[in-house]
């Protein structure tokens, strides 16, 4: 399992590099150069020194005893990537990816993102290495998101509305890779989850690890063992495969990967990639994938623009293929229910895609006992996304 | 030797360069990319890049994006691309046809129906832009057995790449004239002719270039240093722009000698 991804950047069948040929040998450059900074000591100093330093790591692994008594006997542990500077786990990557494009001599970075998460991480670290930003993002996010758009370009980004598709994250992430290959020469492509071609899976995964590696560290000092159940949303994955990632081995702990099922998987919208998906090729690897019978890409629907997304990570999708990780889906209306259990039992407002989650604990806790325990990935804060709640439910119901 | 082949060995011995057009098909409409793929012939087109819509084509730029979204509101797949081939051959269509399509409709048909289809289906060549070399090697190996032409795309930031990917190579090798998605561009990348020197060098088989290409001037720059020049989205902007005259039945032959004339000009 630790030798995942293969030379060609395949677990199993999927990942790969699907590409046109003119970034093949900006990806090998890449693999390249990560492969030489993954080894030099001096460079996981430097991530550390930032991960701590700047954005607050570690982040705490939290007992929410009200919301773990709401639910029954289980104990339900919050890990809070939620406090993390910039508010969310992208920060984690952005940073690393950040370095790495310095230590290559590249100038300028370009991000695609949802719900402007990784684009106000990513425009963050511009800003802290000084750096030149570029930030994709759908039309119909930009709206949705109002807030991080203006944040990025406090940052100095330059945000780019896309209008292509369905003008969501999938269509932020193909204008992000046309414009890589039109200014490879002297770009840097932060990409802000564990997909795309090889080997941005993998450098992902391994810069989103710290989740997992601090939550072991954590809950074995809390609770003397390990946990029975770890949580975490699934957009494209990469919170969720940081955080399983230094589990895979630990055959006593379960994990669950929560998927958007938008207003229901029996309906035309969702994006619950795994429960209705098949295999295809998407953004440059073989993965699950919304598509119709012609291999067509189907639009996604989530009231969390962090997860609105047709693919998931090629590592993912192996990890169900192997029935390692369970992926269920989770409905838009389960999530806002979540979110405000979560901010009434423990003062916690979570993004929505981290909502996601929550509800999917809300289902299961019930049925556990008192020598139980969770840990659910909290991804990411809730602030960005208290307008397009207030639109959803027209105000909060008491 | 297929047809493209054929027709390339007869170019070169009349020291002929192909035009290669691609159009979309399905845009505006199936019926239409036929009539458009005669005009297209009869203005000189040798070989024809039939493009396949895709929901997410990421070579493309904002012009075949435009039209893929056209075809597909028709609901045109793969499918109806092959069959479009065979009805064009059946209005007297003599030129090769290439299938340009993105690799996960033809993942979805499954290899074993794709490559009967394309055989029973006048295809003489596939482009799958995003299909690198390191990831074609089953669609290769079943491209050969049937008798058709996986033509590679080499890149100017191919260098050391070059080799590998066009050492087997059948049909031609596709130069992609600068960075970037397809679209018409006044300039190209610093050393083109260069690279296509290079790519000379390592191959027997024709070498075309293409991306960006759309004016006479650009074709009749590169005629002289390759064996086709590859015209696409400046006659996919051509049929964009006279849609509503094709749309109109007093106006159809107009908007159709419109798109044969530019197309008759490039080869001037």
């Amino acid at each position: 399992m630790t030798q995942m991804p293969d030379q060609n950047g395949r677990f199993g069948p999927f990942g790969g590099r699907f590409v046109p040929e003119t970034l093949m040998n900006a990806l090998i450059e890449l693999e390249e150069s990560y492969k030489r900074n993954a080894e030099d000591p001096s460079f996981q100093a430097e991530i550390d020194y930032l991960l701590k330093q700047y954005s607050g790591r570690e982040t705490p692994l939290y007992y929410a005893e009200r919301l773990s008594q709401h639910l029954g006997e289980a104990k339900i542990y919050l890990k809070r990537e939620d406090l993390n500077h910039t508010g969310a786990h992208k920060i984690n990557n952005a940073i690393a990816q950040g370095l790495l494009a310095k230590r290559m001599g590249k100038k300028k970075v370009i991000a695609e993102t949802g719900a402007g998460q990784h684009g106000v991480a990513t425009a963050t670290v511009a800003a802290l290495l000084g750096m030149e930003c570029k930030v994709f993002m759908g039309e119909e996010d930009t709206k949705r998101q109002a807030l991080n758009v203006f944040r990025m370009k406090l940052l100095g980004a330059e945000v780019i509305p896309v209008t292509s598709g369905s003008r969501t994250l999938k269509d932020a992430g193909n204008e992000a890779l046309r414009y890589w290959v039109s200014n490879v020469d002297d770009t840097f492509y932060i990409l802000g989850s564990a997909v795309g071609p090889h080997p941005y899976p993998m450098m992902v995964r391994n810069f989103q690890r710290v989740i997992g590696d601090e939550t072991r560290r954590q809950i074995l000092e809390l609770e003397g063992r390990l946990p029975n159940i770890l949580v975490a949303p699934v957009g494209g994955g990469s919170n969720a495969i940081g955080m399983f990632y230094p589990f895979i081995e630990d055959k006593e702990v379960a994990m669950v990967g929560v998927e958007a099922a938008g207003k229901g998987v029996d309906t035309d919208f969702h994006a619950a990639t795994m429960t209705k998906g098949t295999h295809g090729v998407f953004q440059g690897s073989m993965s699950y994938l919304l598509q119709d019978q012609h291999g067509q890409v189907i639009e996604a629907h989530s009231i969390s623009a962090g997860l609105d997304y047709p693919g998931v990570g090629p590592e993912h999708s192996y990890l169900k293929d192997i029935e390692r990780v369970k992926y269920v889906p989770i409905t838009d209306q389960e999530a806002l229910d979540a979110l405000q259990l979560l901010c009434r039992t423990e003062g916690i407002i979570p993004a929505l895609e981290s909502a996601h989650a929550v509800a999917e604990v809300i289902k299961i806790a019930p049925k556990l006992t008192k020598d139980d325990i969770i840990v659910i990935c909290l991804s990411g804060r809730g602030d960005k996304d208290v307008e397009s709640i207030m639109a959803y439910t027209g105000g909060v119901q008491s | 030797m297929n047809l493209m082949d054929q027709t390339f060995e007869v170019l070169k011995s009349q020291n002929r360069t192909a035009l290669i057009p691609f159009l979309t098909v399905g845009d505006p409409d199936i019926e239409t990319t036929v009539e458009i793929i005669v005009q297209l012939e009869a203005a000189g087109a040798d070989i024809l890049e039939l493009g396949v819509p895709y929901s997410d084509p990421l070579a493309d730029g904002p012009v075949i994006q435009r039209a893929s979204q056209r075809a597909l509101k028709h609901g045109v797949n793969i499918r109806t691309c092959m069959e479009t081939a065979v009805k064009a051959r059946e209005s007297g269509v003599q030129m090769p046809f290439i299938l340009f399509t993105y690799f996960n409709p033809v993942l979805q048909m499954g290899l074993d129906l794709f490559f009967k289809e394309v055989q029973t289906h006048e295809i003489s060549g596939l482009i799958i832009p995003d299909l690198p070399v390191e990831e074609s090697g089953e669609i290769r190996r079943r491209a050969d057995e049937a008798g058709v032409s996986l033509i590679p795309l080499v890149a100017p930031t191919s260098n050391e790449r070059i080799e590998k990917i066009v050492s087997n190579a059948s049909g031609f090798v596709y130069c992609v004239s600068s960075l970037g998605v397809t679209g018409e561009r006044s300039t190209f990348h610093q050393g083109v002719e260069e690279f296509i020197q290079t790519v000379k060098k390592y191959t027997n088989i024709p070498v075309a270039v293409g991306f960006g290409i759309s004016t006479h001037e650009q074709v009749a720059h590169f005629s002289q240093i390759c064996d086709g020049v590859v015209v696409g989205s400046a006659i996919v902007r051509e049929i964009e722009s006279v849609i509503p005259l094709l749309n109109d039945a007093n106006t159809r032959q107009e908007g159709l000698l419109q798109i044969r004339k530019f197309v008759a000009q490039l080869k001037a």
